[in-house]
């Protein structure tokens, strides 16, 4: 705790260093002081845009992670599933969201709910990519075992493979995590009457760089919070891994 | 108690890894079956665990009731193979959670094996709390639990450091006394340890010679000078296998 305050004190000062040095107008790179100034004067505006896209990530975040758990298990227990299904994966993959967010737009408004997929496409892949590799590389050793003791399919996915799948799950929601918020704010820039996206478009529009700033700002401390969150989560659920430290080893 | 009849052929690609091969398992006999790394060994243990695909062997493991063997044989690998989200308790009773039953009928027998283990009081821990030589004791007790007429135990305890490792043969001997079990490993201070008979594993086509039967009762010691006659004989037929005739 102490040493993120010193990072982030850090981090200002170093802010505040560049907006000296350069002597940038404020217009340009506002200056800490400024930015924290238009957070204070702007709360409730910032407060209730923030919510909006804080809604649309975790919504997002929830329903990418619920569809791509059920299609990496789909994948894997159904060969045709795979076949079909894998080059249509990749092709939403391959596709920018900036392409695809008109269309989606045009499916599902102009609220929330064009938002909402945004994010949810953007999450699913990595979940969906890394759970079935994890589910599919599972040790042949425990495979062997299962089999000669008896096992089911099932009991087989329910006590090994899907509890040796996590590790590799827990990497595919950090990485949605962290990409997230890139789904929602795209949605917002493309077309929104609200959410952060939307405030900095139009605070960039009349040159409230200062606002723009702070929205920035929110919407940073929100994606750490929920990476590190998100991360916190996975190493409680993954007692069993523990991490290798290369200095003490 | 039954014994089993092993006679196999099996290729692997052009690599002719069995030809007509044939090896008995005796009722209630500790067999080893020694050889070098690659000698095909682990391959002969998995075949006769029904783990090798029939497209690319020929021959059967028969057992002596006429049966079939799955779903009576049980297994130890060299890796200890616990898994680590489940409690010790939990990964010895894995089989009955594996075949859909309740493990707690099994929970009582669990925790005498494992105080016949000398494992007390580890059974709440998790598997990255033990040492290497308590994590493959779990192992044991969870091939002994099973309770299968048939043993097959692959390199069991090459993982481990000499002093556990010798600890380790002591308490497998004394538990697996009077099973049918088959030991594949490649060390041969382990086979004069343990086993009742001993088999080399040895060229191209793998052939075994006559086995060796060293006197005495496994666990056997080592300043037994029965056992370093054994020890010596099984080194120099690892070693000089054309100059052994075959069994």
């Amino acid at each position: 705790m102490r040493k993120s305050l010193i990072i982030l004190t850090g981090l200002i000062v170093i802010w505040q260093a560049i907006v000296l040095l350069t002597g940038a107008p404020s217009f340009i790179v506002p200056a800490p002081l400024e930015v924290a100034q238009a957070l204070f004067v702007h709360s409730n505006l910032i407060a209730l845009h923030a919510s909006v896209t804080i809604v649309e990530i975790i919504a997002g975040l929830l329903l990418g992670c619920a569809i791509g758990i059920a299609s990496a298990w789909l994948i894997l227990e159904f060969r045709p599933v795979r076949d079909w299904f894998l080059p249509v994966l990749v092709a939403s993959q391959a596709l920018p969201v900036f392409a695809i967010a008109p269309v989606l737009m045009l499916w599902f408004g102009f609220g929330m709910g064009s938002k909402i997929a945004m994010a949810t496409l953007i999450i699913y892949f990595p979940v969906t990519a890394a759970l079935y590799d994890g589910l599919r590389n599972t040790d042949a050793g425990w495979i062997d075992m299962a089999r000669i003791m008896g096992a089911s399919k099932h009991t087989v996915l329910k006590y090994i493979r899907l509890p040796a799948a996590l590790p590799s799950l827990g990497s595919g929601l950090r990485i949605a995590a962290a990409v997230a918020p890139i789904g929602a704010v795209v949605g917002e820039w493309v077309g929104s009457s609200s959410g952060l996206g939307y405030l900095m478009l139009h605070a960039n529009a009349r040159s409230q760089i200062d606002l723009m700033f702070a929205a920035l700002i929110v919407l940073a401390v929100f994606a750490v919070l929920l990476y590190f969150g998100i991360d916190l989560l996975i190493r409680k659920t993954i007692f069993w891994q523990t991490e290798t430290n290369f200095e003490a080893t | 108690m039954i014994s089993v009849a092993v006679q196999v052929s099996l290729n692997y690609g052009e690599h002719r890894i069995f030809d007509d091969f044939r090896l008995t398992l005796e009722s209630g006999r500790l067999i080893c079956l020694l050889g070098k790394s690659g000698s095909g060994k682990s391959t002969l243990l998995r075949f006769i665990a029904g783990l090798i695909s029939p497209k690319i062997t020929k021959g059967e493991a028969v057992a002596s009731d006429d049966r079939p063997l799955s779903g009576r044989i049980a297994w130890m690998a060299q890796q200890d193979l616990l898994l680590p989200w489940l409690k010790v308790i939990d990964n010895v009773t894995v089989g009955s959670l594996l075949r859909g039953e309740s493990s707690q009928r099994q929970r009582q027998s669990a925790l005498s094996l494992l105080a016949d283990l000398e494992l007390e009081g580890v059974d709440q821990k998790f598997p990255h709390e033990l040492s290497g030589g308590m994590r493959q004791r779990v192992a044991l007790a969870r091939t002994l639990i099973e309770d299968r007429p048939v043993n097959l135990l692959d390199e069991p305890f090459s993982g481990l450091d000499a002093s556990t490792r010798y600890q380790l043969q002591d308490l497998a001997c004394k538990m697996l006394a009077n099973r049918t079990t088959l030991l594949v490993t490649h060390d041969p201070l382990e086979a004069v340890r343990m086993a009742d008979s001993i088999y080399v594993l040895g060229g191209h086509p793998a052939r075994v010679a006559r086995p060796i039967d060293p006197p005495g009762k496994p666990p056997r010691s080592l300043s037994d000078s029965n056992a370093n006659i054994a020890y010596a004989e099984l080194m120099e037929q690892m070693n000089h296998p054309e100059s052994v005739s075959d069994a």
